[in-house]
């Protein structure tokens, strides 16, 4: 038998699914700190499913305005990646990485652009990487795409690509966090039945 | 008094004036707004996708799909007296918010919604009167039922009154 909708996925997948988030974003989390030359530390990850519309509530409500960093998985898992921070943790990481003075998520640069893409294709990389190692699979990833809006309309991205004509969608949420208590998100929103796949990578087969 | 009425993600409400409805953060989605200028009721709706799938085993709301959501909005306004001869519509959003390449289908689902709800709004025979559609950034639409004005907020952008 296998996962078909995702009110079947009981506490032990979740547990597992939760422990895949949490491998990866300890990697990604390592691979944060070497570039920036900060300490860099991860929150206990969360597993959701949630309605599209409690989807576009997450992270601070439909309108607050973040950047956000995604990716496509495909192989043998489909899913979506995003790396999401807030305007703090966007001056945290240029000031960091470029030494420039940052002025708000309005006024980006076009260098400040691209380095915020690559912080977010690193860290999306160790992420995804790390979980494929962990559970045997292919996962591959298309080249990052940015954006600075509001998380809502971000947040439909994934709900319609991977949710399609489902109404739930899981999200495996990781708070990487700053040494001042910045918090960023990496999301990983699989599809039903790349669920299945990443339980049987791991050895499990679900009942 | 006036009440904002929210309408969540494959929603839709119908109000009466003085009341505003407001839909927040449309990416690829895109908000319809109708409404019939004399009895002053108009309807907002947030479509997630352009047509429900027929073979479809999901038991999807209707209200998320354009050619299932626009035509139960109409057919409700009608209950509540509206003519279809005094409708008018304005529509905003279909976004494409990521540009991922290699991955068309990604950015194509907005413009697909456009094509789609125009295409519905025009089977109906419903006029649209103002649109603020595609490009690459989200809105959040709010709609006087009063005066039918459609006000498009966005990041970093004017406030647009439609």
């Amino acid at each position: 038998m296998s996962i078909e909708k995702l009110d079947q996925l009981g506490d032990m997948y979740i547990d597992v699914l939760r422990e895949l988030g949490n491998i990866g974003s300890g990697n990604a989390a390592t691979s944060l700190s070497t570039l920036l030359n900060t300490a860099i530390d991860i929150g206990i990850p969360s597993v959701k499913i949630v309605d599209i519309n409690e989807a576009a509530c997450l992270l601070g409500g439909p309108e607050n305005i973040v950047v956000g960093i995604l990716a496509k998985v495909s192989g043998d898992v489909d899913a979506m990646v995003m790396f999401i921070i807030d305007e703090q943790f966007a001056r945290l990481v240029l000031e960091n990485l470029l030494h420039q003075t940052f002025e708000g998520c309005a006024n980006l640069t076009q260098l400040q652009i691209s380095a915020l893409s690559e912080v977010g294709n690193i860290m999306i990389s160790s992420y995804v990487n790390s979980i494929a190692e962990m559970a045997s699979l292919k996962m591959k990833l298309t080249v990052p795409a940015i954006s600075v809006d509001m998380v809502g309309a971000m947040l439909c991205v994934p709900s319609i690509e991977i949710g399609e004509v489902s109404d739930q969608v899981i999200f495996i949420e990781d708070d990487i966090l700053s040494q001042e208590g910045l918090t960023s998100k990496i999301l990983l929103v699989p599809s039903i039945e790349s669920l299945n796949k990443i339980m049987h990578g791991l050895g499990l087969e679900v009942l | 008094m006036s009440i904002v009425h929210n309408v969540g993600i494959a929603d839709m409400k119908i109000a009466k004036d003085p009341d505003t409805l407001i839909t927040y953060a449309l990416g690829s989605c895109v908000g319809i707004c109708v409404f019939d200028s004399k009895l002053k009721i108009g309807g907002l709706a947030h479509i997630m996708l352009p047509y429900m799938p027929s073979t479809s085993s999901y038991n999807s709301t209707k209200l998320k799909f354009a050619d299932t959501c626009i035509p139960f909005m109409l057919t409700e306004m009608e209950k509540l007296g509206c003519s279809r001869m005094r409708m008018a519509a304005k529509i905003a959003g279909g976004a494409k918010m990521f540009e991922v390449e290699g991955e068309s289908s990604i950015g194509n689902i907005g413009e697909r919604n456009i094509s789609a709800v125009r295409e519905i709004l025009k089977k109906e025979r419903i006029k649209i009167f103002a649109e603020d559609v595609g490009l690459n950034y989200g809105r959040t639409v709010s709609f006087e039922v009063e005066g039918g004005a459609m006000q498009v907020r966005s990041y970093a952008k004017p406030l647009k009154i439609l």
